[in-house]
């Protein structure tokens, strides 16, 4: 499980995240919503030690992520797969060395890193493109090989940061599956960072909008289509300015 | 050891307290040798083999104006054989390393920069450490550790083809002998001016090649963020050859 206890992070004078509690529960899909800038990507950071909290905690399985030595980290880490939101494949290996490179950490034989090389980009339907470079592979594409690089590895926690942003509605929806896919198919538990609500809608357990560096509501799907928080409406709703309101303040407060 | 706390809180002594930070841990990082070891002889190529071009370049235009300078200096007051002296132990011991230093600077400190903050600006680092690898023993060590292997390698190339072309130049243009120039190169000569120079052209590549990692992986802020690093990633190149010059000749000479 995943818990985040009053966390807090700023950046110079700017407070990210102020004070903000949330916990993952197993299994599940949790979808992770917010105005541009309002810190989704900063949050998830903090799950794999990319970012430390200026004060409170994340902990994972039981662990503070923060308070891990060096080794502690490589552990934690092995079991958590990242889907980046430009992908950050490494532009100078092929798809195929992309995803054997974090099988190669983990040591395993070269016949099995090869038998799951295949096998993720099986799943991702990207057969065949083993020896292509990224630069040869469309947007939604590289984000499909980012998607298998991190199943590749079998983890225990999936997090996507905005996997469907800046894609074509068809290949979104290509995504949405292949999120639901791997959840089916290997139970991970996985935080989605999107403001995208129609893939938050098909992919989430449980939806939770992050504002103003705190989590302003959690639950359900369903409570969330009918919240009666008049930020979160707005959000949802895609509205310029909020319910029964004349300016955009909750957009400006958010961040946008 | 500790930095006395007016030169720590100051801007240079907050740079001499990062580079120092840094390089610890990449010294961490060396025990990682299962992540390193596949990468180090790459690097040996890319920075090192690939910079032999440029290095032979420079000394072989340093050697020839050398040999002409030194018979300009020398005429009518001191033996003509000392043009090989001049040649020989100010190639070896200053202008070899140092020059060599200097267009490595440019071209390997550039490319680590360049290249590293590319890395950092499209998450590609962020995206090696979710894999479990150490930033540090993937991306620095090999850089650190074929820069300082490679660049004694390709400043001794240098220094054999710069002093080359002063003993071609003395027998072409000034009238010298290949005696009176072997003689020059002879007659003060120490088995120190070779290693001298070799010390200095490591300590070089180690610096270049940290302070490219440095400012490769502190870059932020896309295409403007790349270029302003790889900007102060030969800037401080250069000025890390010079101080590292200084004090070697404090120290060893």
């Amino acid at each position: 499980m995943i818990r985040f206890q009053d966390v807090r992070k700023a950046f110079g004078e700017k407070v990210v995240l102020d004070g903000l509690t949330l916990d993952i529960p197993e299994g599940e899909t949790t979808v992770l919503i917010g105005f541009s800038g309002s810190g989704k990507s900063v949050l998830i950071k903090h799950v794999v030690g990319l970012l430390t909290p200026d004060a409170g905690s994340v902990t994972v399985d039981d662990e503070v992520v923060h308070q891990l030595d060096w080794d502690g980290l490589t552990a934690l880490r092995s079991k958590i797969g990242y889907v980046f939101q430009f992908a950050a494949l490494f532009d100078s290996m092929t798809i195929g060395d992309n995803i054997r490179l974090g099988l190669a950490r983990r040591g395993l034989e070269p016949g099995e890193i090869e038998e799951r090389v295949a096998q993720s980009l099986s799943v991702v339907d990207l057969k065949g493109t083993e020896e292509h470079y990224p630069a040869e592979l469309s947007g939604g594409m590289r984000k499909r090989v980012g998607v298998a690089r991190a199943i590749a590895l079998r983890p225990r926690y999936i997090l996507y940061d905005e996997p469907t942003t800046g894609l074509d509605p068809v290949t979104s929806a290509v995504i949405d599956q292949l999120m639901i896919r791997v959840r089916e198919q290997y139970g991970t538990t996985a935080i989605v960072v999107t403001h995208d609500m129609r893939s938050a809608y098909t992919v989430g357990d449980r939806i939770a909008m992050l504002y103003e560096g705190r989590i302003r509501q959690v639950g359900t799907v369903q409570e969330i289509q009918q919240t009666e928080d008049p930020v979160v409406r707005q959000f949802i709703e895609g509205r310029p300015t909020l319910p029964g309101a004349a300016d955009t303040t909750a957009l400006s407060a958010g961040g946008v | 050891m500790t930095l006395p706390a007016t030169f720590r809180d100051s801007a240079p002594g907050r740079q001499v307290s990062r580079v120092g930070t840094f390089a610890v841990d990449a010294a961490r990082a060396l025990r990682d040798r299962r992540t390193w070891g596949p990468l180090l002889l790459d690097q040996m190529r890319r920075l090192g083999v690939a910079s032999v071009p440029i290095a032979l370049f420079i000394a072989l235009f340093t050697g020839i104006v050398l040999a002409l300078l030194s018979k300009y200096i020398f005429t009518g007051a001191v033996p003509i054989y000392f043009v090989g002296t001049l040649v020989g132990k100010s190639i070896m011991l200053e202008l070899g390393p140092v020059l060599t230093g200097m267009a490595l600077a440019g071209r390997v400190g550039a490319n680590i920069a360049a290249e590293l903050g590319t890395m950092r600006v499209t998450e590609q680092v962020d995206a090696l450490e979710t894999l479990a690898y150490d930033k540090y023993a993937y991306l620095v060590v090999p850089r650190v550790l074929a820069g300082t292997l490679m660049f004694p390698v390709v400043t001794a190339l240098a220094v054999a083809l710069g002093v080359s072309a002063g003993y071609l130049t003395s027998l072409n243009l000034l009238d010298l002998s290949s005696a009176e120039f072997i003689k020059g190169l002879q007659i003060f000569y120490k088995f120190k001016d070779i290693w001298y120079g070799l010390v200095k052209a490591a300590s070089f590549g180690a610096a270049v090649t940290l302070l490219g990692c440095l400012q490769g992986l502190a870059t932020s802020g896309g295409a403007a963020g790349v270029g302003r690093r790889t900007t102060l990633a030969v800037v401080y190149g250069c000025e890390a050859i010079l101080v590292l010059d200084a004090f070697w000749a404090v120290v060893l000479l």
